[in-house]
């Protein structure tokens, strides 16, 4: 098994995966934190599609880097999500249901009127799962990729106590003198971003799998916010690398099996948090 | 000076007037309770106060040592703090990033100033508890600790007691005395409590669709409005 491993990882799209692979989780699982405390889970959710959308986009445009279309479009919706929420006469969960599924039927109906390849529904599959990807990646991609990694956790780390104060209580913040809405917005564009690296790793459909569980399992642990968002990130990492391991040793589709792997942890830290309480 | 004038203020929700004709001023140390009915404009008045929503019309002054942002809050409790994993410690220093400008992470001073407050409110012994596992008066006094993170002069209150059991209220009364009349924090309290108001308050605000009264305790009770207002209510004079 090992020699297997070994083997694989001589070549260098493999090696490119794994790096890719641990650096989204790791983002992600930082911001799902915040998201799911500030009950913005399905905004990741809807911004996925948008994702996937625009992805249909760029492949019909035939441009030379999709992330370059997807990226700034992404990030458009984001912004506009995020200000329908705070607008009372638009309801916001319709409207991101309305956006998500509007964009899925947009870029399926593009993709099958303008796309030249002859694999359509390969192309949809993989756009949405994920599945080869990840190992397709250019090196573009790969140092895209990490250049954002960076950029997110260095962003998390300046801002970590702000955005704990914003997540918590946003009035309070604002009374004392804090540009709220500012750091929302920071927080819309930074997960609009971290959903289009993710796509190459585990589709649009399976990305919100990476932004919330992390951020669950370890709410079922941990008391504290610097507890949760540690415990998190290290969730996160395991599962995505063991998923990838797994995913090459038994041949199964890399996005799959890393939600499963969450998926695991998840029950494992529910059961112990349950444990512990009774304890 | 005053550290709070409101002068001929107007407050509304989408060019609709709430509240016209507001004029009062709070100075140090005083103990001021805004009552009034429901959908009266209380918490727009709140959010007026705070800088939060510009009056439609005149004006409102800070000054004597009260800058615009040096007033500490405590709001209404919302759902998503009743599950939020976060330890006491994390929550009171919280408070103090209004004033730190660009720095990334806590110095030796603010953690200082969220140690003293703490020991002041007596919640020292559970800096290192999940805020969700306190109780309601516990949460409050974690909540007014952080309050007094960001400020020195002010406190505005929004409903403090709501959702407290009779012991909790009691304390949480206490506790807000001994800030005003010790440390000479100014208060300014949102209740419905009309009773505590007239056993604590040093001054009343009473509001309407116009201000129906502002004055003193005392005067409160010879008013009118006061009379009428506590007999709907069924409050009595404690004090």
């Amino acid at each position: 098994m090992l020699e297997m491993l070994m083997m694989y990882f001589q070549y260098p799209f493999v090696r490119y995966a794994m790096l890719v692979g641990v650096l989204i989780a790791l983002s992600s699982s930082l911001l799902g934190v915040s998201l799911v405390l500030k009950r913005f889970s399905f905004i990741g959710d809807g911004l996925s599609h948008v994702a996937f959308g625009a992805m249909a986009i760029a492949t019909v445009l035939d441009v030379a880097s999709d992330t370059m279309v997807v990226l700034p479009i992404t990030i458009l919706s984001a912004i506009l999500l995020l200000h329908t929420g705070q607008n009372a006469k638009l309801k916001g969960d319709a409207v991101i249901a309305m956006i998500s599924v509007g964009a899925l039927a947009l870029g399926y109906l593009f993709l099958n009127l303008f796309s030249k390849s002859a694999n359509l529904t390969g192309d949809v599959c993989s756009t949405l799962f994920g599945s080869t990807a990840i190992l397709t990646l250019s090196l573009l991609d790969v140092w895209l990729c990490v250049v954002m990694s960076i950029l997110v956790l260095l962003i998390f780390t300046f801002f970590y106590h702000r955005i704990f104060a914003v997540t918590f209580d946003e009035t309070f913040a604002k009374a004392t003198g804090m540009k709220v809405n500012r750091y929302n917005l920071l927080i819309a564009i930074v997960t609009a971003s971290v959903i289009v690296l993710a796509m190459k790793l585990v589709g649009s459909l399976l990305i919100s799998a990476l932004i919330i569980f992390p951020a669950l399992s370890s709410m079922r642990l941990f008391k504290s916010f610097y507890g949760v968002i540690l415990s998190s990130a290290v969730c996160s990492v395991f599962c995505a690398f063991f998923g990838i391991l797994l995913s090459i040793l038994a041949s199964t589709p890399v996005g799959a099996t890393i939600v499963c792997m969450n998926i695991l942890v998840f029950a494992l830290c529910s059961l112990l948090g349950a444990c512990l309480k009774r304890g | 000076m005053a550290q709070l004038i409101c002068r001929d203020v107007v407050l509304g929700y989408e060019g609709k007037a709430v509240v016209q004709h507001l004029n009062f001023e709070v100075n140090q140390g005083d103990y001021l309770c805004i009552v009034g009915e429901n959908g009266s404009g209380k918490s727009t008045l709140i959010k007026a106060l705070l800088q939060l929503k510009k009056p439609m019309a005149g004006e409102i002054l800070s000054g004597d040592g009260l800058e615009a942002d040096g007033i500490g809050y405590l709001p209404q409790q919302t759902i998503v703090q009743r599950d939020f994993p976060a330890s006491v410690q994390e929550i009171v220093r919280s408070g103090c990033l209004g004033r730190f400008g660009w720095r990334p992470f806590y110095g030796k001073a603010e953690k200082a100033v969220a140690e003293e407050n703490m020991e002041k409110l007596g919640i020292t012994h559970l800096a290192k508890r999940c805020y969700r596992e306190l109780s309601g008066g516990q949460q409050q006094r974690v909540l007014l600790a952080r309050a007094l993170c960001a400020t020195k002069y002010m406190l505005l209150l929004d409903e403090p007691v709501a959702g407290l059991d009779p012991v909790a209220i009691q304390e949480m009364y206490d506790l807000l005395e001994r800030l005003n009349q010790e440390e000479k924090i100014t208060i300014i309290m949102v209740s419905h409590d009309i009773r505590a108001a007239l056993t604590y308050a040093s001054h009343i605000l009473h509001i309407s669709e116009e201000p129906l009264f502002f004055g003193t305790k005392e005067d409160y009770l010879k008013s009118e409005i006061g009379r009428s207002y506590l007999s709907v209510t069924g409050g009595k004079r404690h004090a």
